[in-house]
């Protein structure tokens, strides 16, 4: 019989809980880069509408300037903030900027680059994720 | 002469009696690959101390109620990285970790995740050597420390402290484990074999920078570490494998020369 | 193409759409948002050349980033020689096509139907 590869698959990728805050900031960018993915698929085909002209364009608006389309586009705008964020962190991370210094370890060998300013920039996406989402919301809901 | 493994009866057996301490729940995966197709859970009663590690804990399974459990141990100090498992669903070393901090009376433990699983609680490192030394794990230089006419190679503390806790890498496998991308990536590199090309470049002594810095540049090398962290946060040792990685894509970035 | 170049692609589309989709989002509040999303107004903002190239390096950007992300995801999820090259060239495709649609609205609707 084969020997089981014993990968965890997809469910790996999720359960961000087990592994602190910086498991929970992947987990989002993933799921918040394909929703933006989808998104701008659908944006650049809603907007080719005006094409047909302006009857198209307000029919197209019908369909999108709705509650349901306001809520979509609340979190759309959310992901986005998040997204972008987050990212800015990740790309200073990746050339190594904020991950501290290698030095002699120490019980209990809490790892230096999961330091506060990387879980800060994290909370930090998420708070101006939220801010963004509800000035979105006050502008799409408040007319 | 092979051990005859008893037959075992599907009924939780009793506890070893001591009426002065604490009892646990292990509960253990089993599987043989021969001759399972599905991975089962064996339940024990297991008596415990403030002091008991998990490894401990097996032994006694081993020792009173189950000799079969297959588990793979050795130093019992967190040296040889021999008994990386899932306990509780975190990879963890079981000689490290005590029963008492999980917090829990419930305590499962199974192989480590991503890793072809050859009997209960051992798993295959065969891909896991292979890989690290893919990564040319040694000194690149030309030149030798061992031959008449030359001296050792000099470090300062300073240049030590650059790579030091990169060599504290005891290859227990827990980084690997508990990888998101390694969850369904079975051609990446891996976060252990990825910061021991950082300790090596690191390190003042090698000249094999551009070489190692080729082999990680690759769809299915460094690229695909997504700074998710989690290899660093079960590290048993301090060698922050994430620092590592990142630190060498910065040569590749840029960031460093 | 070497996979640290398609990486710094990667991350300087990033940087890009990000300056470029803030001005967007910006033109957007110039004026009240049911009023921005007027027919007129919005072929206005087409047939200013300077918006119109910022949208068509938007498209641009956003639609290698994009797709070069979902790339990276699948390719993480599944291995194998012949799947990898359908994954690359498939997200190449997807690019070209998105590209190509989201261009022939913004130069239809720049110089006119």
């Amino acid at each position: 019989m084969e020997r089981q590869s014993n990968r965890e698959g997809i469910k790996g990728w999720l359960n961000p809980g087990r592994y602190g805050l910086e498991r929970l900031a992947y987990w989002l960018m993933r799921l918040t880069g394909l929703g933006l993915l989808v998104y701008f698929i659908a944006h650049v085909f809603e907007t080719s509408s005006i094409v047909n002209g302006k009857e198209a364009w307000e029919k197209m608006l019908d369909l999108t300037q709705t509650t349901e389309g306001h809520i979509i586009l609340a979190i759309v705008i959310g992901m986005c903030v998040f997204h972008t964020a987050n990212g800015i962190r990740i790309m200073l991370g990746h050339g190594g900027v904020g991950v501290g210094r290698p030095g002699r370890p120490d019980y209990p060998y809490k790892p230096a680059s999961l330091n506060s300013r990387h879980k800060l920039c994290i909370l930090a996406s998420i708070g101006l994720a939220a801010l963004a989402m509800m000035y979105g919301l006050a502008v799409l809901f408040g007319e | 002469m092979a051990a005859i493994n008893p037959q075992l009866s599907n009924e939780l057996p009793s506890p070893i009696v001591d009426p002065h301490t604490d009892s646990i729940t292990l509960r253990i995966s089993k599987f043989n690959p021969k001759t399972d197709s599905v991975v089962t859970f064996q339940e024990f009663k297991v008596p415990v101390h403030k002091w008991t590690t998990v490894l401990d804990a097996i032994l006694s399974v081993k020792q009173h109620l189950d000799p079969s459990v297959a588990v793979r141990y050795s130093c019992r100090q967190a040296s040889c990285g021999s008994c990386g498992m899932k306990i509780n669903g975190k990879p963890a070393l079981a000689c490290y970790t005590k029963i008492s901090e999980l917090n829990s009376n419930i305590i499962t433990v199974e192989p480590m995740n991503n890793y072809p699983i050859l009997r209960d609680l051992a798993v295959d490192f065969t891909q896991f050597f292979s890989t690290h030394k893919k990564l040319k794990p040694y000194i690149i230089r030309d030149d030798s420390e061992v031959t008449d006419d030359s001296k050792e190679f000099l470090q300062t503390p300073k240049e030590v402290e650059e790579y030091l806790q990169f060599s504290y890498c005891i290859k227990c496998g827990l980084c690997n484990s508990a990888c998101p991308t390694m969850a369904t990536d079975s051609s990446f590199i891996g976060p252990q074999a990825l910061a021991q090309a950082y300790r090596y470049v690191s390190d003042n002594r090698d000249t094999g920078k551009n070489e190692r810095l080729k082999i990680v540049d690759d769809s299915h090398g460094i690229w695909r570490c997504h700074f998710a962290g989690s290899c660093s946060q079960v590290c048993p040792k301090g060698v922050d494998p994430a620092m590592g990685i990142q630190l060498l894509r910065g040569y590749l970035l840029g960031f460093r020369k | 193409m070497k996979e640290s170049v398609i990486m710094k692609i990667h991350y300087g589309t990033a940087l890009g759409a990000v300056v470029l989709v803030a001005i967007h989002i910006l033109f957007r509040m110039t004026q009240n948002f049911s009023e921005s999303l007027q027919y007129e107004s919005v072929i206005a903002n087409y047939q200013f050349l300077p918006y119109a190239i910022m949208l068509e390096l938007i498209l641009i950007l956003l639609s290698v980033h994009g797709f070069n992300g979902l790339r990276v995801i699948l390719l993480e999820l599944k291995q194998g020689v012949g799947y990898e090259k359908t994954v690359n060239y498939g997200c190449i495709a997807a690019i070209a096509i998105l590209v190509a649609y989201g261009s022939r609205t913004i130069l239809m609707a720049g110089f006119g139907m």
